[in-house]
């Protein structure tokens, strides 16, 4: 596969990504707008567990490498956002909120943990 | 450019202006990845550096543009296309947590607490000081960019 080629599907899966992440976080905003950035949690959640069945799906299956780049570097790169988070992270710590800041961002974290090792096992379960 | 009444993010231009600067985030991400390589159970220099980096100018964009005033629909766009999109694009969480699950895998528990930590502590002191250095940049910076008043 060509460098241009790689460039292309990270970059298709990546624009995707950030579209559907702008969508449903807003969308999540508007409709718990309780202070706690539901929107940025969630989708981060949601492409990890993505992140871990496509993983699991590569481990155990003939797919190529080109499924790595659109799906795993692109699409799960593209549709979660590290910066977003934490500078969601430090306007709760501005705002005084430290306990609930620390809560998001460890709270962030161990989820997406917990959601790469879920969709991995899945996929080992299902194709292992 | 936006159509009045439509929130944002159902307005197909803005979410076609986030995928673009989405695109081009992550294609530099992935060149960093190809600059700063490593194998599954080693510390992600590549992934810990873009996601320290786009903490920081994250920080300093959104900290600039908060102070330019109630935002005008250009100064919405630059937040779309540089911060949801470009930035947004090129840090990501879902590398990160399939990082510590592959050192935790490996049964390196130290390493990937130590990873996991450092993104995290180090994350949050780049965007803190992003949005100190965004408190102090001056309106006129990249010219019409990031000038509050005058529209379109």
């Amino acid at each position: 596969m060509t460098g241009l080629l790689a460039a292309v599907l990270v970059g298709v899966g990546g624009g995707l990504g950030a579209a559907v992440r702008f969508w449903a976080a807003d969308t999540i905003k508007a409709r718990r707008p309780d202070g706690f950035p539901w929107g940025t949690w969630i989708v981060n959640a949601l492409g990890a567990l993505l992140i871990g069945l496509v993983t699991g799906w590569l481990a155990f299956s003939d797919a190529g490498e080109h499924w790595h780049l659109l799906l795993a570097i692109g699409v799960c790169g593209g549709f979660t956002t590290f910066s977003t988070a934490i500078v969601e992270t430090v306007t709760m710590m501005r705002g005084g909120r430290h306990a609930a800041a620390v809560g998001h961002a460890l709270s962030t974290l161990a989820v997406s943990w917990a959601a790469v090792v879920a969709g991995f096992a899945l996929m080992a379960a299902l194709l292992g | 450019m936006t159509s009045p009444g439509r929130p944002p993010h159902q307005d197909l231009r803005l979410v076609t202006l986030v995928a673009a600067g989405g695109a081009v985030g992550s294609v530099a991400r992935y060149l960093v990845s190809l600059v700063l390589p490593h194998e599954p159970g080693e510390w992600p220099w590549s992934t810990f550096a873009v996601n320290l980096a786009g903490a920081f100018l994250l920080g300093w964009l959104l900290e600039a543009l908060a102070r330019r005033g109630p935002e005008t629909p250009r100064l919405r766009r630059v937040r779309l296309f540089f911060g949801t999109g470009m930035l947004g694009g090129f840090t990501t969480y879902s590398s990160l947590a399939l990082d510590i699950t592959q050192l935790t895998g490996d049964g390196t528990w130290p390493a990937a607490l130590g990873y996991a930590g450092a993104t995290l502590l180090l994350g949050t002191l780049a965007a803190l000081l992003g949005v100190l250095l965004g408190a102090r940049t001056p309106p006129s910076t990249f010219g019409r960019l990031l000038r509050g008043r005058d529209d379109r």
